[in-house]
């Protein structure tokens, strides 16, 4: 039945021809389905490899130190890309709610990238520096203690669970092979990064009397929320100063950008 | 079996009934009742968690581990067997052979259903490599690659086999299925292992992005578009008795369907800082898109002519009718937020989630479940045990999606609106995200009921469905009552 109907409007040519040609020969079928579904996807991926079409290159983006790795991982593990977003696009709006657009180079190190594809939460694309870092523990605790409404779930958890220095060194290894510039690999260096970095966010909460250690999670957690959008924010504003005698007018969107993030706060 | 089916078949000579496999069909189909009633539960949990937080308990299951868990059982766990139910079913009567090998078709079948398990494990456990449908931790991607391998060589190998000539409409949109998401998944899981459950893509930022966006566009593409257009062109013609309207439409839609389809994944990434000629391009192919996905709709529709009396009565066909009519819809709509200033709207907001819903539960639920009533009787030689019960779900998923999709379109548009609302001081006018978020919450709610009654519908299938299989055991002996 349904089959047959194939038989009955040959009448084109190029009916005729795909049928002999085609659907009567599988392998031939099979070759010009793959050719079509290649075109786009080469024509789309392979450009971006290149330095001129691809995304804007910047060499003053350093890559994120182990504890912020760490945190990272556990940015990925607790799945929190799934309600927020790290991507302000370049509208009116989002520049007076979250501050400068982001940048193409500012994901030089995102491995995987985490733009996200919804706002069940703001973008946290700038966050960093936003609020002390007693904030994150707290909210991270209990986000309905400082955001009374919140959606968004606790982790508590976060504050007792601990980092492995082996896995995070598992973690930097494999970013060294794929190219991230690291001063070390060893157990005993990734250790040593940590604990400087980690005691430095315990000493920003103790002296707010909140109590931990270096290889807690929430620590980790930390590091990476507060590094967030801090390193393109300078990179933009050096930009900007350099280029301010020449074209004080032009800094338009970016400048007004930068200000506006400012008054988030 | 076949050649009963309608009378216009010259399919089988009678007599003859040739060698099928259909035990693969039934345990497909199986799977496919199971995981289909697991993911949408996780569905109805997760829209829970949106509007009750303290739904979120423990590490295991909030919200961040749950979605995924969600959108992997409903895509690869449900549409996934719905699928090989159907392709299994279909292929050996198109091609009037039985499957290649039955060993590889049951490796097919039991890897398939653990790497599903050990997505269930994993995911909660918050192992993720973190992109959308493509979370699964790097050995299991091994697994797929394996298992699809599997199917591949049992696909083409049946195909090799065929006792026709001729590939029919159906053969091409499965065989785009099987080479595309091969190509898809291989490429956008390259990755660098730290540790058993952790990787690092090969990829870094905006590359990733489009690589990964190129891959997610695609799945819905080649795993929710183009096999169940494959089930279309069998199962529709098959239920309404009817030869498909047009073999050149069908042509044209396909090639063009496949070739368009590829391109289209910058969509994903407007106003990000992708290259500008990076997103043109996708916004341009996607709103190409429309005409060839249109053509598969009037294709689909015009295939009822003349059977319009029937889809009033036939739950089968008016769930397929519901089903093209999303699939014309949500690839209307599709098209119209790839526009750059509609996506600066839609982008990010619950807008995104209706249209995803109304092509998820409107296209591949409906087009599922009708091809699902259809078959089961047929495959177990038993009449539907209660077709009253298959009408009720008919109206309790069509509600279900209105109830759905316009909360959640309502909702997007709301907070589009908001989040960029600006006032006469150059201010932002609703400077409090939470406030946003907080008139949400009836729209929110309402996704919860539509929702629910998605799921009631779908389990009153699963109870259907056990009750007319386990009467076929009971009444072994008595000649079939269906003809098939
Ligand atoms: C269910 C969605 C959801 C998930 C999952 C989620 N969040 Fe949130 N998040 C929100 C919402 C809603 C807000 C705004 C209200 C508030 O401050 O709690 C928010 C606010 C925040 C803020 C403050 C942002 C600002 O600019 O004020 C930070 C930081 C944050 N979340 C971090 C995280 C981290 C880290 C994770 C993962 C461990 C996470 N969130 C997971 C919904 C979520
Ligand atoms: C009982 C029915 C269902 C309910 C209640 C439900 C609920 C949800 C919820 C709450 C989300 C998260 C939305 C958000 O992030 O705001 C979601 C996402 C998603 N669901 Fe469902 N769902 C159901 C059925 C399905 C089915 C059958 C499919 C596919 C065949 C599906 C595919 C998806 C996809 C792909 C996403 C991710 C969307 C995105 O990332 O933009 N869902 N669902
Ligand atoms: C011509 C066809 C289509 C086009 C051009 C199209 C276009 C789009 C666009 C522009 C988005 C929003 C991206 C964003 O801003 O975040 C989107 C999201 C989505 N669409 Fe479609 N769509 C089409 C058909 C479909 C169909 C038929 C389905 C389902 C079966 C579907 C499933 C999805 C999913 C799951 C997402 C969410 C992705 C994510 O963010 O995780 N689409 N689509």
């Amino acid at each position: 039945m349904t089959e047959n109907n194939q038989h009955e409007e040959q009448g084109s040519a190029y009916g005729r021809f795909h049928r002999r040609v085609l659907e009567g020969k599988a392998v031939v079928f099979a070759v010009a389905t793959t050719v079509a579904i290649s075109i786009g996807g080469l024509a789309e991926i392979i450009p971006m490899f290149s330095a001129s079409l691809g995304p804007e290159r910047s060499e003053a983006v350093t890559p994120y130190t182990p504890l912020e790795v760490a945190g990272r991982d556990l940015y990925i593990r607790e799945g929190c890309y799934t309600c927020h977003s790290q991507m302000v696009r370049p509208m009116r709006a989002e520049l007076l709610r979250y501050g400068e657009w982001s940048r193409a180079w500012e994901y030089t190190y995102d491995r995987p990238f985490l733009l996200g594809s919804r706002r069940l939460g703001p973008d946290l694309q700038r966050v960093g520096g936003k609020y002390p870092d007693a904030w994150h523990y707290d909210h991270m605790e209990d986000p309905r203690a400082l955001s009374p409404g919140s959606i968004m779930p606790a982790y508590d958890w976060m504050l007792t669970d601990r980092v492995e220095v082996a896995d995070v060194t598992a973690s930097i290894r494999a970013l060294s092979t794929a190219g991230h510039p690291y001063d070390g690999d060893s157990e005993e260096w990734v250790r040593a990064e940590m604990e400087r970095q980690g005691g430095e966010i315990v000493a920003n909460l103790q002296s707010a009397g909140r109590e931990t250690t270096w290889d807690t999670e929430i620590v980790a957690m930390i590091a990476y929320l507060q590094r967030l959008g801090v390193e393109g924010r300078q990179i933009l504003q050096q930009q900007a100063t350099a280029s301010a005698p020449e074209a004080e007018a032009s800094s338009t969107e970016s400048a007004a950008a930068a200000q506006a993030g400012g008054g988030d706060r | 079996m076949e050649s009963s089916s309608s009378s216009v078949s010259t399919a089988t000579p009678v007599g003859v009934t040739p060698d099928y496999d259909d035990r693969i069909v039934k345990m497909f189909f199986t799977a496919t009742v199971i995981w289909g009633i697991v993911g949408m539960l996780v569905g109805v949990i997760i829209a829970l968690q949106l509007t009750f937080w303290q739904a979120n308990l423990g590490p295991w299951l909030s919200f961040g581990r749950l979605r995924p868990l969600h959108t992997n059982a409903v895509i690869f766990a449900f549409a996934g067997n719905v699928c090989f139910t159907g392709i299994y079913h279909s292929m050996q009567r198109l091609l009037k052979t039985r499957m290649f090998n039955d060993t590889l078709s049951r490796i097919h079948f039991w890897g398939w259903q653990l790497i599903i398990v050990s997505a269930a494990v994993t995911l909660p456990l918050g192992m993720t490599q973190s992109k959308e449908y493509a979370e699964l931790i790097w050995p299991i991607d091994v697994a797929i690659t394996l298992v699809w391998v599997v199917f591949g060589i049992n696909f083409f190998g049946t195909v090799a086999r065929r006792k026709v000539q001729h590939l029919y409409v159906a053969i091409w949109f499965y065989m785009s299925f099987v080479i595309t998401i091969a190509v898809l998944h291989i490429f956008n899981s390259l990755a660098i292992p730290a540790t058993l459950f952790r990787s690092y893509p090969i990829y870094t930022g905006l590359t990733d992005a489009l690589v990964q966006w190129w891959y997610g566009h695609n799945a819905v593409g080649f795993f929710l578009t183009t096999p169940f257009l494959g089930l279309m062109y069998y199962y529709l013609p098959r239920a309404a008795e009817r030869p498909v309207y047009s073999y050149r439409l069908s042509i044209i839609h396909f090639w063009a369907l496949v070739f368009l389809y590829i391109w289209a994944g910058p969509h994903h990434l407007l106003f990000s800082a992708l290259p500008d000629w990076a997103q043109t391009l996708g916004m341009v192919f996607s709103i190409m898109l429309i005409a060839p996905s249109w053509g598969g709709m009037l294709n689909g529709l015009l295939t009822l002519r003349g059977a319009w009396d029937r889809v009033r009565t036939d739950p089968v066909l008016k769930m397929m009718v519901v089903a093209v009519s999303f699939y014309g819809m949500s690839t209307f709509e599709g098209p119209m937020m790839s526009i750059r200033a509609v996506n600066g709207l839609a982008h990010y907001t619950n807008w995104v989630i209706g249209h995803v819903h109304s092509g998820a539960l409107g296209w591949v639920g409906m087009m599922s479940f009708g091809m699902l009533y259809w078959l089961v009787p047929r495959l177990y030689k038993r009449e539907l045990w209660k077709p009253q019960w298959a009408e009720a779900h008919f109206w309790l998923a069509t509600i279900g999606i209105v109830l759905y999709t316009v909360a959640m379109w309502a909702a997007g548009l709301m907070e589009g609106l908001q989040w960029r609302a600006i006032n006469d001081a150059g201010q932002l006018a609703n400077p409090i995200f939470l406030d946003i978020t907080a008139r949400l919450q009836p729209f929110l709610l309402l996704r919860v009921v539509g929702g629910s009654m998605y799921l009631v519908g779908a389990i009153m299938m699963g109870i259907n469905f056990w009750k007319t299989v386990r009467g076929s055991d009971e009444a072994a002996q008595t000649p079939a009552s269906v003809t098939a």
